[in-house]
């Protein structure tokens, strides 16, 4: 008898039980669609966004010459040309400047300040970790004003490639230190102590060891912060880029020609250096698109709308890139 | 990573070195910044002119009109395009570092009134109407008490952003003084957006430059403006021209470094500037003097003569004739 009744009980528990479970299942599931629905919502907005654009430009994408020409103050023979190899060379100065500073630094920070054993040295890891969190928040502009009074009025490198690819490179210093020491932390604490353990030296430690298990996580980072600055207009502006310029910065060694103003006939004098480029003039994509889209004529929106999907590609390519060397390093990381 | 980075940079190469031998580089170059309402002028000229120059490069950036003569009074520029004069302030830095300039007035620009195409009564306004509309702390935000017979209907006002010369110069010429406006208009950088505000709103009021007017004559319909002889005018090429369309009509200037005019690429720029102006002027979308004053306008360059005929001071309504026949202080 007194089995039955505990029988019951249970069974009433049990249903209550199930009945509270399928709630929960009810507002999980409910849940997981709200999210999706708003994931969704904001991919459309984004989609909807390239889309226009590519609609909008699809005629200026088609053409190769929209590619190949530079500005021009009609629509029709407008083209990206100086703006796209300005971006290409601009980033290239940027991560040729910020890579190695950044990542060092971020070594430094995680590797040898955090394990100082001098009080004075960790109080001013913290400081710097702190000031280094906020700078990357800092709004881009700020940057351009830093670039424009220390590369350009100080050093007087002018208005130069240089200028604004060591100014983009200073805006993403923060974002690689903070994600190079992310990456260095998700290294498991047992391989760094089983490599000193065997007699490793510290900087063997993170050369053999910890950099190439966390060169994935870093790659991505600087990938991804660096694909933010290809479409940064505001520092530019501010340490000068230019909006019309129809010529390309000097590839090394190419030859350096002087124009009889007279007669306009060219003659060699001489060849560009290696580092010549540094120095020339420049433009990017968003200063070209912005100097498009504020026109008069409705005609430049087209090349406008072209030279935006352009931009987006190059963002892509950048971040597909990420992606795959994520991939690509994760695959040798055997332990 | 690394071979992803010089791939790409290889491919940059090789595409940037194919088009640099397609086209001829010179070593001279020649700088030019300032005004962004005088860039669409000096864009066309710098782009013919690299087509016969056999590469003289030239290179155009915009910083607006105090921006570049920031540059320009440095150093760093050789020409610097203004929408107005240079002002006292200016003279004396280019004076403190030694730059000494050449004023060469370029073209002509009118400052377009619109209002939204159904608006079915106002045809024209007077200046004394703008000014009560726009002086600081106006409190008029209907039709009905701008003029009496005007019907009630909300009045919006939209207008460029303050950085910009337009702003400046609407609100000299309109209220008096120089940047003094009401502040509860809606603002924008971009007078794309401003023709779009005011194409969708039957009670809008706005102003901006000329050329975005004629683009879009469709979308928003200018107002006369009675001028100083009692004529209500609209603005077409020939009344700015012809000085009818005041007082919102300037002239914008180039300035060139006096060191810079030495240079032959400089001076060979300038002559075929103003040679072909009238051509390079109308295919910006501005208004171009007579080719005579061009030509006066030369010869003030090719005479050397430096400084301002403005005294450091804007001018509203100048008379182009009349600034050519006057001889710096």
């Amino acid at each position: 008898m007194q089995g039955e009744e505990l029988d019951l009980s249970a069974i009433v528990k049990d249903v209550q039980m199930r009945k509270s479970i399928s709630v929960r299942k009810f507002w999980d599931t409910l849940f997981s669609f709200v999210a999706l629905g708003f994931l969704i919502l904001g991919l459309f907005v984004l989609l909807l966004l390239v889309f226009q654009l590519f609609v909008d430009g699809r005629e200026k994408l088609a053409s190769l010459g929209f590619y190949f020409s530079f500005p021009a103050p009609s629509a029709e023979e407008a083209g990206i040309l100086s703006a796209w190899v300005g971006s290409i060379f601009v980033i290239m100065v940027t991560v040729l400047f910020s890579i190695p500073i950044g990542v060092a630094a971020g070594i430094y920070l995680e590797e040898y300040a955090k394990t100082s054993s001098s009080q004075f040295v960790r109080f001013l890891t913290d400081f710097i970790e702190i000031n280094i969190t906020n700078l990357a928040g800092v709004p881009s502009i700020v940057y351009g004003l830093l670039g424009l009074e220390i590369f350009k009025e100080t050093l007087k490198l002018g208005n130069s490639v240089l200028t604004a690819g060591m100014t983009l490179g200073i805006l993403v210093l923060p974002v690689i230190v903070v994600t190079t020491r992310e990456a260095l932390k998700s290294v498991p604490s047992a391989l760094k102590e089983g490599s000193i353990a065997i007699g490793a030296s510290k900087w063997q430690t993170i050369w053999d060891l910890i950099l190439p298990a966390s060169i994935g996580s870093i790659l991505t980072g600087v990938i991804v912060s660096v694909s933010r600055a290809i479409g940064e207009t505001a520092p530019l502006i501010t340490v000068g880029a230019l909006t019309f310029i129809a010529f390309l910065p000097p590839l090394p060694f190419s030859p350096r020609l002087e124009v009889n103003v007279d007669t306009g006939e060219a003659f060699q004098v001489g060849n560009y250096g290696p580092f010549d480029w540094l120095f020339s003039g420049y433009t990017v994509m968003p200063i070209q698109m912005f100097d498009w889209v504020g026109r008069p004529s409705p005609d430049f929106r087209v090349n406008a709308a072209a030279a935006g999907v352009v931009l987006v590609l190059m963002t892509l390519a950048l971040n597909s890139a990420a992606i795959f060397l994520r991939i690509y390093f994760r695959k040798r990381i055997k332990w | 990573m690394r071979s992803t980075v010089f791939q790409f940079a290889a491919a940059a190469a090789t595409a940037s070195t194919l088009i640099s031998f397609n086209s001829v580089q010179a070593q001279q170059a020649i700088s030019i910044d300032g005004s962004s309402t005088v860039f669409p002028i000096m864009e066309v000229a710098a782009s013919e002119f690299q087509k016969t120059s056999g590469g003289i490069r030239v290179t155009v950036a915009l910083s607006g009109t105090g921006g570049g003569f920031r540059k320009f009074c440095n150093g760093e520029t050789d020409i610097s395009n203004a929408s107005r004069p240079i002002t006292t302030r200016e003279i004396e830095a280019c004076r403190s570092r030694g730059v000494a300039f050449i004023e060469m007035p370029i073209a002509f620009d009118g400052l377009a009134v619109v209002v939204n195409p159904q608006n079915t009564w106002a045809r024209d306004l007077t200046v004394a109407e703008l000014k009560r509309i726009w002086e600081p702390g106006s409190k008029i935000n209907n039709w009905s008490q701008v003029r009496q017979g005007f019907p009630n209907v909300p009045l919006r006002l939209f207008g460029p952003g303050t950085a910009s010369g337009t702003f400046d110069y609407f609100t000299e010429a309109i209220v008096g003084k120089s940047r003094s406006s009401r502040t509860d208009f809606t603002a924008s950088e971009d007078d794309n957006v401003l023709v779009q505000g005011v194409s969708r709103d039957r009670g809008a009021l706005a102003f901006f430059g000329k050329a975005y007017y004629d683009e879009n004559k469709t979308r928003v319909t200018s107002l006369g403006i009675v001028n100083d002889r009692g004529q209500a005018v609209r603005p077409t090429n020939q009344t700015v021209s012809n000085g009818t369309y005041n007082p919102l009509s300037r002239p914008m200037f180039i300035y060139v470094s006096a060191n810079s005019a030495k240079r032959p690429e400089v001076r060979r720029f300038i002559t075929f500037l103003m040679n072909r102006a009238p051509a390079i002027v109308s295919k910006a979308d501005y208004i171009p003097f007579t080719r005579t004053q061009y030509s006066q306008i030369l010869s003030i360059f090719n005479r050397n003569r430096v400084g301002t005929v403005f005294g450091g001071k804007n001018q509203v309504g100048a008379e182009i004739s009349e600034v050519l026949s006057r001889i710096p202080q």
